[in-house]
């Protein structure tokens, strides 16, 4: 009996002593951004526990906006939905640069990340994964789909699908030869490119099978075949790829949209701490390399492309050549308000008959 | 003293219902409807004001999704009141002890798994590269793929599918408690079998055919998942729009103010209906 007394205080001040250096990190993210693996490696060598919980760019705003930017500790918006969110609800804190290891970095991706998560002259995001969206091709039975306007072409009727969300808009503006991010900063100039792919959006309708909601689904109406050309991310074509060597990621001619997936605090986090070890931990070049293996993306990490795997650089390689990578139109930060025009055009776009 | 003890006994028993309620429905409606009256009018600045409900009379597109939701809701609440009544009538009246109970967990048993993976199922069952598919043109019905997904009728399919049951069960009840030497009597007197059942079964049947309709349309008319996943490029839905509101435009103003129209224009539907079946909630409800 007293045995087990002492024995138990002892494990009671073990846990304790462990508890003053570990945290719980509840980290809100992409799927495949957390391997197991890696949160293992991370557990081990720390002593924090990861808690994951996947999501997407609105609901992650959504989520934070409901508890005021509570609930949790670390989340990875992409870079051009902070500026705009935080100046809206106010749901981030600034990063301390002084907690961060900048040299695992990319500098130009850091810099570029930085300026564009800027709000009130003070810093909100650091840049972990990029990628892009563009075209993913059957090319034995659609090989002549280069652009996203090419995917109203007759040939492919009724057997295309791409999301009724913003991406969309601005792919088939580029594609119509308009400048939608130049327009950004100008309400009545965007409203007036909005119009004009309203237009053409509602001409292709006829063509589409259906509006694809999540990456599950749109993999499989393109394993299955009943789709042939769609509009979905770089790493849908590249998985598909390794089961069906037509399928593949077609950057378009008018360009691939980049987009780049931060490290964001949440104003009401409690595990800063804990925050800034998982951002130094995953930015090593051996981590990142194996969340590039998972993810499908590469990463923002130093030296993080050396341990990928061969099969995914070729494929990455076949979707990119060097031109393909200049024309890549990054997303600037969206401002505030300009998603309520969008809204109402793709609205009207799915309501048209 | 008794009084007293008793007193609190009441008070302690009513505490659960109460709570349930004031917190969970009483406070988040009061929560919902103070931010449907706030409009936007800046970055963080919004104004008292009724613009959100405006806004849903003032464009077509909002109100038409509304009529749309439904008009097919209330189609589906008949075509399950059509396919559930000779299930429910079977089953209440044409079979007695081990088979009534055996058919009975058969209506249960869909109910088991999850929504999402029943409507997963019709997705098997119907897209193009599926079961059915593959079977018409195996007995050779059909030349190619069939696409049988993706449009208003998998939408119905779908509702009627998932609703079924909370339409049988109720009618299962009253039909139960209907009396069979009454139908006997009926046929004694020379009635026809479609005569007893206008005259008979359905009078009897009345308050579990209007409290298993509630049910059917309130689900339709509040269901996400089927809509979303089994409808097309055109099929709109109204819990759809609430959720692109609050969740891809950050519009929570506007999503609060669907809800609650969502909420008053769904009672006024039920309440037409009530009126037209002469019908009383507590006498359907109540049972």
């Amino acid at each position: 009996m007293k045995k087990t007394a002492i024995s138990s205080v002892i494990i009671a001040t073990a846990f304790v002593a462990q508890s003053a250096h570990s945290e719980t990190l509840r980290l809100l993210t992409w799927g495949g951004y957390a391997p197991d693996e890696v949160i293992a490696k991370f557990e081990e060598e720390t002593g924090h526990t990861v808690e994951v919980t996947t999501s997407n760019n609105e609901e992650m705003i959504a989520k934070l906006r409901a508890t005021n930017g509570g609930g949790f500790d670390l989340a990875q918006p992409s870079q051009d939905r902070i500026a705009s969110a935080q100046e809206e609800f106010g749901i981030y804190k600034p990063i301390d640069m002084s907690k961060v290891q900048a040299d695992l970095f990319i500098p130009s991706m850091l810099s570029a990340t930085a300026a564009n998560s800027t709000f009130d002259g003070e810093v909100y995001g650091l840049p972990h994964v990029w990628g892009t969206s563009g075209l993913v091709v059957n090319t034995a039975e659609a090989g002549d789909i280069k652009d996203y306007a090419d995917l109203c072409d007759a040939s492919v009727s009724g057997k295309v699908s791409y999301r009724l969300k913003r991406p969309t808009l601005i792919g088939f503006a580029y594609s119509m030869g308009l400048d939608p991010f130049a327009a950004y900063g100008d309400t009545d100039a965007y409203q007036g490119i909005l119009d004009q792919v309203e237009a053409k959006l509602t001409e292709c309708k006829p063509n589409v099978k259906t509006y694809w909601e999540g990456g599950d689904e749109i993999k499989n109406l393109l394993r299955s075949g009943e789709v042939v050309a769609s509009m979905a991310w770089d790493t849908g074509g590249w998985q598909l790829n390794a089961d069906n060597p037509d399928i593949t990621f077609v950057a378009p001619e008018a360009g691939a949209l980049g987009w780049i997936d931060t490290f964001v605090l949440p104003a009401r986090g409690r595990a800063d701490d804990a925050a800034y070890d998982w951002i130094n931990f995953v930015m090593r070049p051996e981590v990142a390399a194996m969340i590039t293996n998972t993810a499908g993306n590469f990463t923002a990490a130093v030296d993080g492309d050396a341990g990928v795997n061969a099969d995914l650089k070729a494929r990455y390689q076949g979707s990119f050549d060097q031109q393909a990578i200049d024309n890549i139109k990054w997303y600037p930060p969206v401002p505030a308000g300009l998603e309520t025009l969008e809204g109402a055009t793709l609205d009207r776009v799915n309501a048209a008959n | 003293m008794s009084r007293d003890a008793s007193k609190l006994g009441f008070y302690l028993l009513l505490a659960p219902l109460l709570l349930w309620l004031v917190l969970l429905i009483i406070l988040p409606h009061i929560g919902l409807f103070v931010v449907s009256v706030s409009e936007k009018v800046g970055v963080r600045e919004y104004e008292i004001g009724l613009g959100n409900y405006a806004a849903f009379f003032t464009e077509p597109l909002y109100w038409r999704t509304f009529a749309r939701t439904a008009i097919m809701s209330i189609l589906a609440t008949g075509l399950t009141l059509i396919l559930g009544f000779p299930i429910a009538y079977y089953i209440a009246k044409l079979t007695k002890g081990r088979t009534k109970t055996t058919l009975f967990l058969m209506c249960m048993i869909p109910f088991w798994v999850s929504e999402l993976v029943r409507t997963y199922g019709w997705m098997i069952l119907l897209r193009e590269s599926g079961v059915f598919s593959s079977f018409l043109q195996y007995v050779g019905l059909a030349s190619g793929p069939v696409e049988m997904l993706y449009n208003d009728a998998a939408i119905m399919v779908g509702l009627v599918y998932t609703s079924i049951l909370f339409m049988v069960v109720p009618l299962v009840t009253t039909l139960d408690s209907l009396d069979d030497s009454l139908i006997e009597a009926g046929y004694d007197l020379g009635g026809s079998s479609f005569s007893i059942l206008r005259e008979i079964v359905i009078p009897h049947a009345m308050p579990g055919i209007v409290s298993g309709c509630i049910v059917v349309f309130m689900l339709s008319l509040g269901n996400y998942l089927t809509p979303i996943l089994l409808g097309g490029k055109d099929s709109l839905w109204f819990t759809g729009m609430i959720y692109t509101q609050f969740i891809t435009r950050f519009n929570w103003e506007l999503g609060s103010a669907f809800g609650f129209l969502l909420l008053a224009l769904s009672s006024v539907l039920v309440f037409v209906g009530l009126k037209l079946s002469r019908q009383s909630l507590s006498g359907t409800m109540g049972r």
